[in-house]
């Protein structure tokens, strides 16, 4: 079936089709339509889940935690805002080991209020241990969403998984999907069989004081799991690819990679956006290719060691750490230290929503090729006004 | 390690917190001549030390009895006293 | 019930890491006894928590989740809307948390769920101060107590929850203490007979906290009672029914015993005695208690909970 449809409606949809058990959510914007669409789900009988209607993202993150440790299935969507006040939670499910799936619309936070796209929210969480994964396509949310409870839940991983996409770029914006029948689903996807679970039969006693001796353990257990991840999820898009047809790469997306001398890094809209820029260098002779990092946490570093010889990367960022720099050009260098000499331009683009086409992607391109560029560029930024 | 995640997961044993009867400094001592079975001390225990027998007489438990002596406070007869532990003992 | 009726099986084991004398500990423990196994506690960060014990092990037999201190009542939501799903929905899900966690951090996620009807027994064991990080204020600290953040004694009253929670119109919700055991109980499994959400406020005089020798925890209770200064009663569908002395003294048939003699055992009054009587506050004291006294006796005469 193809449907037409907007990225939080498509993300709604492949929630109902994962079949999670309990939904809690809070709205805000531009996830709202995901909390609207899976709250009718649940009352036209569409989806057989609880859907609680919590009175803040804290409070979603932690009933979906208490339910997550009865052992089923759960699912909740946040941006921004939202994501940031239930800071304390993702640290929490993350630590537990929990395979919950979160939908998170990359929107920036303020002051000043501003609803647009911006990957700054999830870059503030990459060092809470959740998986993060982001999407460049409508069909790529569909995938991706279903494709983490499989990750998720795995033996070798059980940790909680954020699948983020741009603010109203794609949560608002149609695109056809093919949508699978649901029996091809579930074969994809089988029921969840927690490893432990709070029952009243077995007085287990969780997340009690510990120790200090114990905590190293915990989590070098959890960065354990991210390594797996790192071979898992190419596994198991292959898998999906075999299945269904589509196929949007392995932790990276590599386009034109093979005979590049540029190679453009970035994630999200701007991967998709940067495709077009590709096309259109190459269509002048500029030997650029893209990589789309499509998995940010673990951060792909062998990918990426592998590409680097005689490479230099255009990193497009649409998300800062203010202090240091772009979250995948301060990754990507310290990835690259110790094994490759590979320049790195950064780039700093978009933030709060500023659009940046393919054409101006092209023109950073060009500015790095003809010398131009410095290490890092603040791109875009014409703001007058202001005290 | 695959399928072995470390989760904090603890299971009840008597002793959580190691033998808490080294934390006393006085110990409660049963007269049981003049306990009548009224039971209250063993309710009154928040550790749940003093140990109740079918027959409702008591025993106390010093392996945890922590000495705060509401038991002795609370025993209408007298029947517990509470004693200072001697050094080494 | 007498207290030989209550069950022998403790669900609770010696040797946990509560101080000496605490109420929290034996309110749990009688707790237990009427809740019985089929039982899961959740507990945000507070005193009991800690009571627990230290992983690998605990001292509660039956299912413990420990969740962030703002968090209990969501994450018990969560665990109801769990085991609806599992077919447990017969299992008892029990917060247990102190009065931070209740009345200020916790008190969104608690008003949450019982505004949303959640199944589940809201227990908060009230020591009057944040207890577990070392005596600060908390909302529930009563007027002119010493604590480590209100060295002159605190300025404000303390806020009414229970009123509260009443205002929220959930079927069931008691006080109670540890110095009545059978009146706990019989609360407890008073709220374990009705679905939807039920509040049990339960006074913890805490000797290091409050100041007084830990022999006299359950005297220091009784006495909270004889002078009015708590107030025993069940509210269920919308009506007040006061027990035990408190019965009598919304009646007037018993005069409350002075307010002095309950404060003169808490080192956390001392300074409104000594060096000399701090007259005007303990006036404020007199007035506010007859005045709370007086509003619950309107209350319930005309059925206004």
């Amino acid at each position: 079936m193809i449907m037409i449809d907007t990225g939080d409606r498509i993300a709604a949809k492949a929630a109902q089709m994962a079949r999670p058990e309990f939904i809690a959510a809070y709205p805000i914007t531009p996830q709202t339509v995901i909390v609207e669409k899976t709250a009718e789900y649940t009352e036209t009988g569409e989806l057989d889940a609880e859907y609680m209607r919590v009175e803040s993202e804290h409070s979603a993150m932690t009933a979906v935690i208490g339910a997550a440790i009865t052992g089923i299935r759960t699912f909740t969507a946040t941006s921004s805002h939202g994501l940031a006040l239930m800071h304390e939670m993702l640290h929490w499910a993350a630590l537990s080991r929990l395979p919950i799936v979160m939908v998170n619309v990359n929107r920036t936070l303020g002051p000043g209020w501003n609803i647009w796209a911006d990957q700054t929210d999830a870059l503030a969480q990459r060092d809470t241990g959740w998986v993060q994964l982001y999407c460049s396509s409508c069909q790529e949310i569909f995938d991706v969403i279903i494709q983490a409870y499989r990750l998720a839940e795995m033996e070798d991983v059980q940790l909680p998984i954020m699948v983020n996409y741009d603010a109203f770029v794609l949560s608002h914006t149609s695109m056809p999907v093919e949508v699978p029948e649901q029996a091809q689903i579930d074969k994809f996807l089988p029921p969840y069989r927690a490893l432990w679970q709070i029952d009243p039969d077995d007085p287990l006693t969780y997340a009690n004081m510990v120790p200090q001796a114990h905590f190293g353990g915990i989590r070098k257990d959890m960065q354990d799991a991210h390594d797996r991840v790192k071979k898992l999820f190419p596994q198991i898009a292959g898998e999906w690819k075999e299945r269904f047809g589509t196929d949007h790469g392995g932790l990276i997306e590599e386009v034109h990679c093979d005979d590049a001398e540029y190679v453009l890094v970035t994630m999200g809209a701007f991967g998709a956006e940067a495709k077009v820029a590709v096309e259109q260098l190459r269509d002048e002779g500029v030997k650029v290719g893209l990589a789309r990092v499509r998995v940010f946490r673990p951060f792909p570093a062998e990918a990426f060691w592998t590409l680097a010889s005689g490479r230099t990367f255009v990193v497009v960022d649409r998300g800062v750490s203010v202090g240091s720099g772009g979250g995948i050009y301060t990754e990507l260098k310290s990835a690259l230290y110790g094994h490759s000499n590979a320049p790195v331009h950064g780039f700093i683009a978009g933030l709060g929503g500023k659009d940046v086409t393919y054409g101006e992607m092209a023109q950073m391109v060009r500015r790095v090729a003809g010398g131009h560029a410095s290490e890092v560029e603040w791109w875009g930024l014409d703001c007058q006004g202001g005290a | 390690m695959s399928g072995d995640v470390k989760v904090t997961l603890s299971r009840p044993v008597d002793g959580a917190m190691g033998q808490t009867g080294v934390w006393r400094d006085f110990r409660p001592e049963l007269d049981s001549t003049k306990c009548i079975k009224c039971l209250k001390c063993w309710i009154a225990c928040p550790d749940g030390c003093i140990k109740r027998a079918d027959d409702d007489s008591i025993s106390i438990d010093y392996v945890y009895c922590k000495g705060c002596g509401i038991c002795a406070n609370e025993c209408p007869t007298k029947a517990i006293t509470m004693r200072r532990e001697g050094l080494g003992q | 019930m007498a207290v030989k009726n209550l069950p022998t099986e403790e669900l609770m084991r010696p040797g946990g890491g509560g101080c000496p004398g605490c109420p929290s500990s034996l309110a749990l423990r009688v707790a237990l006894k009427a809740l019985g196994r089929n039982t899961v506690l959740v507990m945000p960060a507070c005193c009991a928590v800690v009571c627990v014990g230290p992983y690998p092990k605990s001292s509660i037999d039956v299912p413990v989740v420990s969740i962030a201190f703002e968090a209990a009542a969501a994450a018990a939501a969560g665990i109801v809307s769990g085991f609806k799903r599992k077919g447990k929905q017969d299992a008892n899900v029990v917060v247990w948390a102190g009065d931070g966690g209740t009345y200020d951090i916790g008190l969104q996620a608690l008003s949450g769920a019982v505004e949303r009807g959640t199944d589940f027994i809201y227990i908060c064991y009230n020591n009057e101060m944040y207890s577990n990080t070392g005596i600060q204020r908390s909302g529930a600290t009563p007027f002119g107590a010493w604590t480590t953040t209100t060295w002159k004694g605190k300025d404000e009253r303390k806020k009414d929850l229970p009123a509260i929670m009443r205002a929220h119109g959930l079927p069931y919700m008691a006080t109670a203490i540890p110095s009545y055991q059978e009146d706990l109980f019989r609360k407890v499994r008073k709220a374990m007979s009705i679905r939807g959400p039920k509040y049990i406020e339960i006074l913890a005089p805490c000797p290091p906290g409050w100041r007084f020798p830990m022999e006299k925890m359950l005297e220091v209770g009784r006495l909270a009672v004889d002078t009015g200064a708590f107030a025993l009663y069940e509210y269920e569908n919308g009506q007040l029914t006061f027990n035990l002395k408190s019965k009598s003294i919304l009646e007037k048939k018993v005069e409350p015993a002075p307010i002095e003699e309950y404060l003169q055992l808490q080192g956390r009054f001392g300074h409104l005695f000594k060096p000399q009587r701090n007259e005007e506050a303990l006036s404020r004291i007199r007035e506010e208690l007859d005045a709370s006294w007086e509003q619950m006796r309107r209350q319930v005469e005309c059925g206004t909970a």
